[in-house]
């Protein structure tokens, strides 16, 4: 499984890194670590029918017990079917689709990525595993989105998925924490099965449902999913369809069946779902672009499936990992259809586009077996979701009828912007003038198999669907019985609901026009772009009002800030808990009087000169005065550190100095020089005591022996200092490296922020475009009906 | 910027023998007084030689490579010798080292920290060349100053 995960990894690496020469080959060698996954799904299908499970773990720091744990189960299988099935299928497309140029390979390649990320995230065994890639999807996503990155509104629509989902993701992170450390273990599996019942696991799992809601578009944090239709159709029809979205189905689903009794869950789960469902639908109705029809019946038909994997039952988990079949099957199929319409007619505007005729055939089939599926007619896996939805919560008793109401009502919707969406392909004006060029056979194929696969599924349901769906809901909810479906149960009331359903959506059709006018005034308040750009635009008030409170600017401010916030820590613990250990031995030998005289009398002297260029000498005159009493006290590493840092320091201080007045500022007032010389004052005896107390209470047994005696035989080197630096404490070398050259990118930044001073102002004005773009472009995508 | 001979000789005659201290520093670090980062400072001191002898111009005159190429790639060296050993089935940053009887070197023990050690003198050398890279060609260095 790691092999599975680093696979995506490189290939998605060689084609990032191999975009330019590798063209069209880019999709074929990106579609390997898919074709890899399947058929390890194929290799190991039957280890995991029965609620059995392979289980990996790779340790990586085991001193601090981290691990990459991994996990495959029914479930996973399910999950590893949808994302590499439909992988395969949109890197097929995306061969047809693209130009072959560079950028396009790129987008080739974090598809891969992607994928790999998905993949990571259904095997996860561990929370904290899990979280990275949850994040991992979040911003590979966000580079996908905004694939077109030359244009606002493609930055804008992808900076907005990433605030939201990764605003998600970290509140998720807050919940995972305290949901590990309530069970003691990170292990999902192990929480699951002996789940943890203290009083702070509620709190964990509605910050977990934050995640969850916001990853999967849901009422009130939706709005990102439609933004992100700026992405080209396939990865929309990927990220937006079978995969990214899903991340949070699939994280419901794992947590419910142990957590929904818990608190709020199953009001909260059944109420956001529900309201998702029915706004998406009423949402959908009225979108003129087919693209963003399709996105608004994506959050409708997320929330369908959050209702029903939400409630940990039996029935409606099974029901809810039918629909999540399925729905990936017909959603993903139709967003290609509209990548095939937009391609080649150029536009997505339903009242734009003019007859398909000739070699529109094959489109216009998938179109109307997709269409029909997401409607929930007969013989196709659509329908065995939505029979198995009905029937879950036809027998729950008066909750159970609140529920069921409200998935008919979105289930009506769905039928009519079903219907919506096939009439446009199906029935547009004839107009050979203006007829679209027929796509290839290759171009179509993609979404003709995964057609096929939709009514393959429906009619031999009881064949290939029923196994996994049995093995996802045993690896869910152990112990549950088998699952048995099929197309026909003889007369049920669920039947006759579904009846009621296409009825009552033929009849939103016919009668379309008043129905438009209720939702022109209706969408205002169903948006929620507002809210977010609103928010958006607080967030940067108050940023700036506090830089303006904490960064004064004064260089004098800052330097007493942090040097008396440095004394204030150590000295509340010393004022409580020191103890004085009395006057030291202050010098041993007659040279360190000699040195302490020379770095005192120099310091002194550093603060009273009136030169810059003196004041940098005298200040070289003390780091050198420290290297040698380094000496003098045995520590030749240190010393020649010291030493080497000192020359560096005035060479640097030199060319700064160039750009500063020769003499400092002739006075500063009276009460700012008494400030300082407080400040001194107070450091300094801080400070002194500090060291006289800490160097007196030493542990028992110094830590410094240890490191002594075990540096030769552990480490390998006489020089302890350098063991402890790369060996002992080697991670917090790698650590201070690395601030190291984020310092020096900062210097080069800031010294040319000065050459181009008219940059600053720039980038504020920028920021205040990307949010004005945000709200514009969201407005002008929900055109109204009405016009 | 006038040049001055003297600085100019010796900052030439200076120079190789500060960087191979700096190597020498580097590699006996691990038994001696010495290691990366003080290799680094070493090696930075010697092109800051350079620098104040011939500007910025002797400076890159010195290798084709670019500051921030040279800080990534320790950067990236460092991190490379820290989860080498994941791949081995190690801990991060577990240490091996290979003993071996070279000719005129005599008995020579290396350790697979010095690749780490490397990382850190590059890092350091780069942070000292991008520092004059962004701030040592503002303004050319007034003579008398």
């Amino acid at each position: 499984m790691t092999a599975l995960i680093i696979l995506h990894g490189i290939a998605g690496a060689a084609v990032l890194l191999g975009a330019r020469v590798l063209g069209r080959w880019a999709w074929a060698v990106g579609v390997t670590p898919m074709l890899a996954s399947l058929g390890f799904v194929a290799a190991h299908a039957g280890e995991v029918a029965d609620g059995g499970s392979i289980d990996q773990r790779a340790t990586w720091v085991g001193g601090l017990d981290l691990a990459i744990d991994l996990r495959f189960d029914g479930f996973g299988l399910l999950m590893l079917l949808v994302i590499s099935g439909i992988g395969v299928a949109i890197m097929a497309y995306g061969a047809s689709y693209f130009a072959p140029t560079a950028p396009s390979a790129r987008v080739a390649g974090l598809l891969v990525v992607f994928s790999g990320s998905m993949v990571g995230l259904v095997l996860a065994d561990d929370l904290l595993t899990l979280y990275v890639f949850w994040e991992l999807t979040s911003i590979t996503s966000w580079l996908l989105i905004g694939t077109d990155d030359t244009a606002a509104r493609s930055r804008a629509g992808a900076l907005h998925a990433l605030m939201v989902t990764g605003a998600g993701g970290l509140v998720m992170l807050g919940g995972l924490v305290v949901l590990g450390q309530e069970a003691g273990t990170y292990s999902l599996s192990a929480i699951l099965a002996d789940p943890p019942t203290g009083g702070y696991v509620g709190v964990a799992l509605g910050l977990v449902l934050v995640g969850i809601v916001t990853k999967s578009a849901q009422y009130p944090t939706h709005a990102w999913l439609p933004g992100a239709m700026v992405a080209p159709t396939p990865v929309s029809a990927y990220l937006h369809s079978a995969t990214m979205v899903k991340a949070g189905i699939y994280l419901a689903a794992r947590l419910a069946p142990a957590f929904a009794v818990v608190g709020l869950w199953r009001p909260a789960v059944t109420t956001i779902g529900l309201v998702t469902m029915i706004a998406g639908g009423l949402r959908a109705l009225r979108q003129h672009d087919l693209k963003l029809l399709l996105a608004m019946g994506t959050i409708s038909q997320l929330g369908f499936l959050l209702v029903l994997v939400g409630t940990g039952e039996e029935a409606a988990t099974m029901a809810g990992c039918v629909l999540l079949l399925a729905h990936a099957l017909f959603k993903a199929a139709l967003f290609l259809v509209v990548g095939i319409i937009d391609h080649e007619a150029g536009t997505r505007d339903r009242r734009q586009l003019a007859g398909f005729g000739a070699g529109w055939g094959a489109v216009k089939a998938v179109t109307a077996v997709s269409a029909a599926s997401m409607a929930g007619l007969p013989v196709l896996v659509g329908f065995v979701a939505k029979e198995g939805a009905y029937e879950a919560f036809v027998h729950e008793g008066s909750a159970g009828v609140a529920v069921l109401a409200g998935l008919i009502v979105g289930s009506v919707l769905t039928f009519a912007y079903s219907a919506r969406f096939a009439m446009t392909v199906l029935a547009a004006p004839a107009d050979p003038g203006t007829a679209p060029q027929s796509p290839t056979p290759l171009f179509v194929a993609p979404a003709a198999v995964l057609a096929l696969l939709t009514v393959g599924g429906g009619l031999l349901v009881g064949v290939v669907v029923e196994g996994v769906v049995d093995a996802a809901v045993v690896a869910l909810i152990p112990g549950a019985g088998h699952v048995h479906l099929s197309l026909w149960h003889g007369w049920s009331l669920a039947l006759v609901l579904s009846f009621a359903t296409w009825v009552a959506g033929a009849v939103l059709v016919a009668r379309r026009a008043p129905l438009e006018r209720l939702q022109a005034n209706l969408a205002p308040r169903l948006g929620g772009d507002d809210a977010f750009v609103a928010a958006l635009r607080g967030l940067n008030r108050t940023a700036a009002g506090v830089t303006r409170v904490v960064q004064s600017g004064s260089l004098p401010v800052y330097i007493g800030v942090i040097l008396l916030t440095a004394v204030a820590v150590p000295g509340v613990a010393l004022v409580l808990g020191g103890t004085w250990p009395g006057w030291p031995q202050f010098a041993e030998t007659p040279l360190q009087v000699l040195l302490a005289a020379l770095i005192v009398g120099a310091a002194v002297a550093t603060t009273v000169v009136k030169r810059r260029f003196a004041a940098v000498v005298l200040l070289g005159a003390v780091g050198y005065g420290m290297g040698a009493v380094f000496i003098v006290q045995g520590a030749p590493d240190l010393a020649l550190t010291q030493f080497a840092v000192e020359t560096l320091s005035i060479v640097v201080f030199m060319l700064v100095l160039r750009n500063l007045p020769a003499r400092f500022e002739p006075r500063t007032p009276a009460i700012a020089t008494w400030m300082r010389l407080l400040v001194a004052s107070i450091v300094a005896v801080g400070v002194f005591v500090l060291a006289l107390v800490s160097s007196a209470t030493r542990l028992p047994r110094s830590v410094s022996d240890e490191v002594v005696a075990r540096s030769l035989p552990d480490g390998e080197g006489a020089n302890v200092v350098n063991v402890v630096l790369v060996d002992f404490r080697g991670l917090d070398t790698l650590g201070e490296i690395s601030v190291l050259a984020v310092a020096g990118v900062g210097v080069v930044a800031l010294a040319r922020s000065k050459r181009r001073p008219a940059l600053d102002g720039l980038d504020a004005t920028d920021e205040a475009a990307e949010i004005d773009e945000m709200a514009t472009g969201h407005a002008a995508e929900d055109e109204d009906v009405a016009r | 910027m006038t040049r001055s001979l003297i600085m100019d000789t010796a900052a030439r005659v200076i120079f190789h023998s500060a960087v191979i201290l700096s190597l020498y520093l580097l590699f006996a670090g691990h038994n001696q007084p010495g290691g990366g980062f003080v290799g680094g400072l070493v090696a930075a001191a010697a092109v800051t030689m350079y620098y104040v002898a011939g500007g910025i111009d002797d400076v890159r005159s010195l290798t084709r490579l670019r500051p921030w190429t040279i800080l990534g790639g320790g950067l990236a060296l460092a991190s490379a010798a820290a989860l080498v050993p994941l791949a081995l089935g190690d801990m991060v940053m577990e240490s091996g080292y290979v003993e071996a009887d070279l000719p005129l070197l005599g008995h020579v023990k290396a350790t697979s920290v010095l690749v780490f050690d490397t990382g850190v003198y590059l890092v350091v050398v780069g942070l000292v060349l991008m520092v004059f890279a962004a701030v040592g060609e503002e303004a050319e260095p007034e003579a008398g100053t």
